[in-house]
């Protein structure tokens, strides 16, 4: 018999994240990479760390393999202890069926086996989409002080964007009275992030009793929480006043790194007893040349640079060649932009090489086209090719 | 792949010439390059050779070395069976903490030798900063049927001189060692001992112990050359970079060496991967103002103004109008607003005042003390 755990945190991690385009046709949401050095489930997971939650479950289904090898022990994130840890868990096959994970709901209770191994008092669910800093702690202390079924965080969001979250409705207690998904009127700006503490016992019942309904998608959003609300569980929503971005979509993860770029960025990752942490390997320094020029940029080990960057962030691994230009763009591991060759308003994936005397995305002159370029992971674009702004290009085409 | 010989790396060498830079951390524990230890260099070697069992002999300091090392796990050497052990002093009786001699060295790590389950010992140094595997000089080892093999390189082939006091050695004929001159003051010979050895562990137990008993200390001085005539000792050498880590003017050549090129390609791109002690830091940022130019840079550096042709290590920052120039700079230092350094060592966590002005020369490099303000 394990242990019994106070809280254990299962992070769901089986999202496509379409909305990212070439950028997520090879690997799950939470492995895309941010900040040059880190992959967004780095943030969840080193938050689990900080946190003192050393019990982890990550919930994975779509394209896996990259996010699997990623994760490994867990030891990154100091999650490979003796009775707890990170664990992945993909669906399974049970003795009379086997079924992929249908919603978020639906995933949590497929692994209830996994959870009632640990019979923790408070069950913390979270999503492997968002870049933010918190303790999850603090949440749940008030979760438990208040004596909830269940506690959603929540952050506040401008009015005209309300539509486009799950609004939470509170009283002057905090506690919710109605939820709504996607409303037109919203009346609270209030926004789920997607992040949960829920009394195990609780929770553990509506799991069991959703899966019956066959009209229920199996979703928190959608199933659980207006279910919950309905039965009149307390539930209350807990006011997280920090950063936290959504990095869904190619322009949202844009924006969101080069906000680091700025000279205090609103996300620091220069904290130290915050620190985020990632899987680590020994690249050797980045070199800069005599040729180069680097301003207002976010540069890792391993990268070589003869030209020019301007206003960007490079992952590891990344040469610029000689009179090469890259501005305002987000260069991912083991990329080559070879000699001459100009990056402008794009995300390019990793192992690409941009041939000699390519152009990619918008005219850097006009500065107005906002459009994002792509470039898949390995595609090679041969010698002085033009990819226009907002085009994608990915590696069979 | 070498699988059935281990390693001995002797990380407590001594090395006065040093100065500041050995007050508190043993020669093993040297920053090179930005992200790396002196001692990562034998101990990726022999990892990238193979070898999968390494002592580490520490002496004085050794706290800096512990640290470092850890587990093993960065050198993949956190293995369930063998892995990195750091044969710390005093810990056998006899040991006498800090050793006049390699030999004393060995015989006081004699209970990791003997209980070794390989056949063969390689035994390196840390005062010696060249990448390489050791497949070749094993495979001649074992196919010339030679007692002890000893790596060397012929001096000034990388532009480097031989005024450093060393051992070089002659051969004869047949490729056997047959001249050992130890700290000549002026010798035709170019081949230089890079204190590498490949030996029989048995038969490096009886050298030893042989060699301790009669009050014989050093490894090529003594025991290598009272048995130049007994024993088949042959040299092997090593083609590519060596640098030395001998005094000041030497470790900040080496370092410097790294902004080469071909050099750079050779030491930091080859298959032979330098596998250092990994941290979670922070990517380089280079801010609006930023100048950099012909320098190696590691993350968690935030750079405002002028670098060029330096190293900085780890969490460095470069405050607005500050230049730069052929300066090491170790982790966690801080340089002030509008400072002007040249030809500077900033050891770790040194503080740089607003508008200072530092100027050594690549000889004469200055070197401000771990924790200190200027």
């Amino acid at each position: 018999m394990a242990r019994r755990k106070r809280t254990v945190a299962m992070l769901l991690a089986g999202g496509q994240g379409s909305r990212l385009g070439v950028l997520t046709a090879t690997r799950a949401k939470p492995a895309v990479t941010y900040g040059g050095k880190y992959h967004i489930i780095d943030f969840p997971l080193s938050n689990c760390t900080h946190s003192n939650i050393d019990t982890v479950g990550v919930l994975t289904q779509y394209r896996p393999l990259e996010l699997n090898t990623y994760l490994s022990t867990g030891s990154a994130w100091d999650l490979d202890t003796m009775d707890g840890g990170l664990f992945v868990l993909p669906p399974f096959v049970k003795e009379k069926s086997g079924a992929w994970y249908s919603g978020t709901a639906n995933a949590i209770y497929q692994n209830i086996d996994f959870i009632d191994h640990y019979d923790p008092e408070t069950l913390v669910i979270l999503s492997g989409d968002h870049i933010y800093k918190m303790n999850y702690k603090w949440m749940i202390d008030f979760h438990r002080e208040k004596e909830a079924d269940a506690t959603i965080s929540v952050i506040s969001v401008p009015l005209e964007e309300a539509s486009r979250f799950g609004i939470m409705n509170a009283n002057d207690d905090m506690r919710i009275v109605e939820f709504e998904e996607k409303p037109l009127r919203p009346k609270s700006t209030l926004a789920s992030m997607g992040v949960y503490a829920f009394n195990w016992d609780v929770i553990r019942k509506y799991l069991i009793k959703d899966v019956e309904d066959p009209d229920s998608e199996g979703d928190f959003g959608k199933n659980i929480i207006p279910a919950m609300l309905a039965a009149g569980e307390k539930i209350y929503a807990y006011n997280f006043g920090g950063y936290w971005k959504d990095v869904g979509t190619v322009e949202s993860l844009w924006e969101a790194n080069m906000e680091l770029l700025t000279d205090f960025p609103p996300l620091n990752l220069y904290d130290d007893p915050w620190k985020i942490y990632s899987r680590n390997w020994s690249d050797p320094p980045q070199f800069i040349d005599e040729s180069a020029e680097i301003s207002n940029s976010i540069i890792c080990e391993g990268c070589r640079i003869y030209g020019t960057v301007e206003h960007s962030v490079l992952s590891s691994g990344v040469i610029v060649g000689k009179g090469a230009v890259v501005r305002d763009s987000i260069i991912m591991k083991d990329t080559t932009i070879e000699e001459g060759a100009a990056v402008n308003m794009s995300i390019i994936d990793e192992e690409v090489v941009v041939g000699a005397e390519c152009v990619i995305g918008a005219h850097h002159e006009s500065g107005e086209d906002k459009r994002i370029t792509t470039i898949g992971k390995s595609v090679t674009l041969e010698k002085g090719r033009r990819v226009e702004a907002g085009e994608e290009v990915r590696h069979d085409s | 792949m070498i699988r059935d010989a281990f390693g001995l790396i002797n990380g407590g060498v001594e090395r006065r010439n040093l100065r500041e830079l050995v007050d508190s951390r043993a020669v093993g524990a040297l920053p090179i390059g930005c992200r790396y230890r002196a001692i990562d260099f034998p101990l990726s070697n022999m990892v990238n050779s193979g070898i999968r069992n390494v002592g580490v002999i520490a002496s004085r300091n050794y706290s800096s070395l512990m640290n470092h090392l850890g587990s093993g796990k960065s050198w993949d050497l956190s293995r369930k069976s063998d892995g990195v052990t750091v044969i710390t002093p005093y810990s056998v009786r006899g040991s006498t903490g800090t050793y006049r001699g390699e030999v004393e060295a060995l015989k006081s790590s004699m209970d990791f030798i003997v209980h070794a389950k390989q056949e063969y010992c390689i035994i390196s140094s840390v005062d010696y900063v060249f990448t390489g595997a050791f497949d070749d000089m094993m495979r001649r080892h074992v196919e010339s049927g030679a007692d002890i093999t000893a790596l060397y390189h012929i001096v000034g082939r990388h532009g480097d001189t031989d005024r450093y006091e060393e051992t070089f050695f002659d051969f004869g004929e047949d490729g056997r060692i047959n001249v050992i001159e130890f700290n000549p003051r002026n010798t035709r010979l170019k081949a230089r001992d890079l204190r590498t050895y490949i030996i029989r562990k048995d038969l490096l137990i009886l050298l030893v112990e042989e060699s301790y008993a009669k009050g014989e200390l050093g490894f090529t001085k003594d025991l290598l050359r009272n048995n130049l005539n007994r024993l088949r000792i042959i040299g092997f050498e090593h083609e590519g970079y060596v640098g030395t880590l001998f005094d000041v003017a030497s470790f900040f050549k080496v370092n410097m060496d790294l902004l080469d090129q071909d050099l750079m390609r050779e030491i930091f791109l080859s298959k032979n991967r330098i596998y250092t002690r990994v941290m979670d830091s922070v990517p380089a940022k280079y801010m609006k103002d930023s100048v950099v130019k012909n320098s190696l840079i590691a993350n968690g550096c935030i750079i405002e103004g002028e670098v060029k042709n330096s190293l900085l290590f780890r969490n460095v920052h470069v405050g607005p109008n500050v230049v730069l120039k052929n300066c090491i700079v170790f982790k966690e230092t801080e340089i002030g607003e509008g400072s002007d350094l040249e030809y500077v060592i900033l050891d770790k966590n040194v503080s740089v005042r607003k508008g200072t002005r530092l100027i050594g020369n690549a000889e004469f490099p200055m070197v401000i003390k771990k924790q200190g303000t200027v």
